[in-house]
């Protein structure tokens, strides 16, 4: 009797830290048949992240081959439209630059355990998979920053959404497992090039709880939909790629049942979204050739986090009167945030709210093909590190909208290639992060990566793009006619198409006008003579 | 003969000129918006009160093109040669001197020879390249995948234009028009009432005093 007392005493007081505690957001619609928590084999302490895929997997028994296969835990990723090899594995991006040479600190973010070497695929034992970071539902499950994926176990260190490191749980989180929420996925996408919201411009901390404004789908007070009810996945395999995007989608919604595979609007919406009135029609013959994107999310990096338009490498390793590391932190954020403008370690950055994107015909394929790999580049133009293909008449490119990262990066002044560069190392003596010195630093890059190096260098103007879709805004408050259908519209740069109001039919204007001021001034001449010569009619 | 008031232009035909002059402005001003010439209304409402206009009017053309043919009275819009030069004459010299207006309005022929061929333009030429160039322009999604679409889009955009401008000087001179002669409101008035002063034939007056004459005033 003493014990059931005992245990009803200890329900009632857990029962309310436990709602307490439980911080993830409900997903919409998870109705599963297994309740995690009564799994005996999960019941017990685990010390680290594997034990527990291990269990994982004495149940889902093909989810280790499934997750392996995935570019979550290979960073790979071979382009079918160009047969580039890319991935996280292989390309140099406009921010950290490469991931080579900077594990474990990059490799926080993959999607297994234990990842420290790049010149080797990802570990290969089973539980080398992370089920954790995707399927939590207890919000408190986190990777250390410089882990090679692993959970922190103690408060040391930082997550990788750089907050302060706790002890996480992990018997919690392994009863609490369910579906992926936004904030799951969110924390490594949300903060993809060291922070929130630097990178992608559409994906950011806002929104893990957005309001309608900043996106439509994922607000709870919207359609309060998570990522992989567009990102739908097969064997863990997911749709919508960023290297081979679906820039457009004739095929439009599949029939009820029909499982779909692609990531786009029109899976959903259709390929005629607009209602078949005067002006739906008008908006739905825009479809074939506007990206739903392009008037849809007229500013990115809403909900009050700024996004990282400039990085400029160039400027990193200043000291201070002391000779120490410094900062500057002079954008502030619409919550008051300061948000840094220099570093000695990173150089300058720019940062933009409610941006504006850039506009440019996209027919889905992005190419890395030479600088992101180490190719030739040419050192007098500014250096895509990715280039966008498409033009207006090849009858499947869209206008998209994209976020254009600018900056400048550093390359071999002797052999004109990018190059890699060894940025975070506490313990080495090369590292940029910690010597402040980019000679040693990309001298340890480029021998980690395996390239050749002259040992000159010198830094160049870089520019890449990030397709925009993202940040969907409630219908309300799509774009206006105007803000393209404008002689200075958002899409002047655009080319190949006409576009009314655009001043197109300028040389017809000029000559009617120049007829209509004839034909006022004859009449006005007539009227004239008539009246001067006063023997007009009564 | 002798010179009566009578009804020249029945209702339909005053309707569906008043219909005609307002959807030409709501047209004129929409459409020289949309190409820039002024502000004073957003892109997307001057599109569709445009498109809505454009379509009422190709309606009221359609019933317009039907009553012309049905009734005969397309007749009187079939340009003829003779008396142009006494009226040309006038309006480039007469005017001036003093003279009467030399043209007298008959039964079957109530424009005089200028108006005539200039209604016969408009209708034949200018109003078909507006209306054919605008349904093209609207409908531009069913043709885009014709060779060189955007090319053929622009030209048409432009004769669209251009077409709007030749009617909008049209419109400046049919106003002015009116104040020559028997003065604005003299001319207005028949397009208004109906009634115009006719020189008939005295078998014409019988016969519309006989069968019509609800058609003659007083």
């Amino acid at each position: 009797m003493r014990r059931v007392l005992t245990a009803l005493a200890l329900i009632a007081t857990a029962a309310p830290a436990l709602a307490q505690q439980s911080t993830a957001p409900e997903i919409p619609g998870s109705d599963s048949t297994a309740d995690h928590s009564k799994f005996e084999i999960l019941q017990k302490e685990f010390t680290s992240g594997p034990e527990v895929t291990e269990a994982c997997l004495s149940c889902h028994t093909e989810a280790d081959d499934q997750v392996m296969h995935s570019i979550h835990f290979n960073w790979e990723f071979e382009n079918p439209r160009t047969g580039e090899l890319l991935g996280k594995r292989n390309v140099i991006n406009a921010f950290c630059g490469n991931v080579v040479g900077n594990e474990p600190r990059c490799t926080s973010c993959h999607a297994g355990y234990g990842w420290d070497d790049m010149h080797q695929p990802p570990p290969q034992q089973s539980t080398a998979v992370d089920c954790l970071v995707c399927h939590d539902r207890s919000g408190q499950y986190t990777k250390l920053a410089t882990g090679a994926g692993h959970p922190p176990m103690e408060a040391k260190g930082k997550t990788i959404t750089g907050a302060d490191a706790w002890a996480v749980d992990l018997s919690k989180a392994a009863m609490s497992v369910g579906l992926p929420g936004r904030e799951n996925c969110g924390q490594c996408h949300f903060y993809g090039g060291g922070g929130d919201n630097v990178k992608h411009g559409d994906l950011s901390s806002a929104l893990v709880m957005p309001d309608v404004h900043t996106d439509v789908h994922m607000s709870p007070d919207g359609a309060n939909m998570v990522c992989t009810d567009c990102h739908v996945t097969e064997k863990h395999q997911w749709a919508g790629s960023r290297y081979d995007v679906h820039a457009t989608d004739p095929e439009g919604t599949g029939r009820p049942g029909e499982r779909r595979r692609v990531a786009t609007c029109e899976s959903c919406h259709g390929t005629e979204p607009h209602p078949v009135d005067i002006k739906g029609m008008k908006l739905n013959d825009h479809t074939d050739v506007v990206a739903c994107q392009t008037c849809h999310i007229p500013t990115m990096a809403k909900g009050g986090v700024a996004t990282k338009t400039w990085w400029d490498w160039s400027t990193a390793g200043k000291r201070d009167a002391e000779g120490n590391a410094y900062s500057e932190e002079e954008f502030v954020q619409s919550d008051g945030k300061h948000l840094h403008t220099y570093l000695s370690i990173k150089g300058d950055f720019r940062w933009e709210e409610e941006a504006q994107p850039i506009y440019e015909w996209f027919d889905g394929q992005v190419s890395y093909a030479s600088a992101a790999q180490g190719g030739k580049i040419d050192p007098t133009q500014p250096v895509g590190i990715n280039e966008i293909a498409g033009d207006a008449h090849d009858g499947k490119s869209r206008i998209w909208p994209f976020k254009k990262m600018e900056g400048r990066q550093a390359y071999d002044s002797v052999n004109d290639t990018l190059v890699y560069s060894h940025v975070w190392g506490p313990d080495t003596d090369t590292a940029l992060w910690t010597n402040l010195d980019w000679g040693k630093a990309i001298a340890a890059g480029m021998k980690a990566a395996g390239k050749e190096y002259s040992g000159e260098y010198g830094f160049i103007d870089t520019y890449m793009y990030w397709p925009t879709t993202h940040m969907v805004a409630p219908a309300s408050e799509a774009l206006d006619c105007q803000s393209c259908h404008a002689e200075d519209g958002r899409l002047a740069n655009i080319a190949g198409a006409f576009m009314p109001g655009t001043g197109g039919s300028a040389m017809a204007g000029l000559l009617g006008k120049i007829l209509f001021a004839l034909a006022l001034l004859g009449v006005l001449g007539h009227a004239l003579l008539r009246l001067f010569s006063r023997k007009g009619e009564p | 003969m002798s010179s009566r008031m009578v009804k020249v232009y029945p209702r339909f035909e005053r309707l569906w000129h008043w219909t005609q002059m307002t959807l030409i402005f709501v047209l004129l001003f929409t459409g020289l918006g949309l190409n820039g010439v002024h502000g004073l209304l957003p892109f997307g409402p001057a599109v569709m009160l445009h498109t809505i206009a454009a379509l009422v009017l190709l309606c009221v053309w359609i019933f317009a093109t039907f009553w012309l043919f049905t009734t005969g009275t397309w007749r009187q819009f079939i340009p003829k040669m003779r008396g142009m030069t006494k009226v040309a004459r006038f309006y480039a010299w007469g005017i001036f001197r003093g003279e009467k207006h030399p043209y007298h309005k008959l039964l079957w022929r109530k424009h005089n020879p200028l108006q005539a061929i200039t209604y016969f333009g408009l209708k034949i030429l200018v109003f078909p390249a507006i209306w054919i160039t605008g349904i093209l322009y609207l409908t531009y999604n069913l043709w885009e995948e014709v060779p060189n679409a955007t090319l053929w889009l622009t030209v048409i955009a432009n004769l669209h234009v251009l077409a709007a401008w030749v009617i909008a000087s049209f419109v400046v001179v049919h106003v002015y028009l009116l104040t020559v002669g028997h003065g604005f409101r003299q001319h207005v008035a028949p397009m208004v009432t109906g009634y115009d002063c006719i020189d008939l034939t005295h078998e014409q007056e019988a016969y519309l005093e006989t069968n019509e004459p609800w058609r003659l005033q007083s």
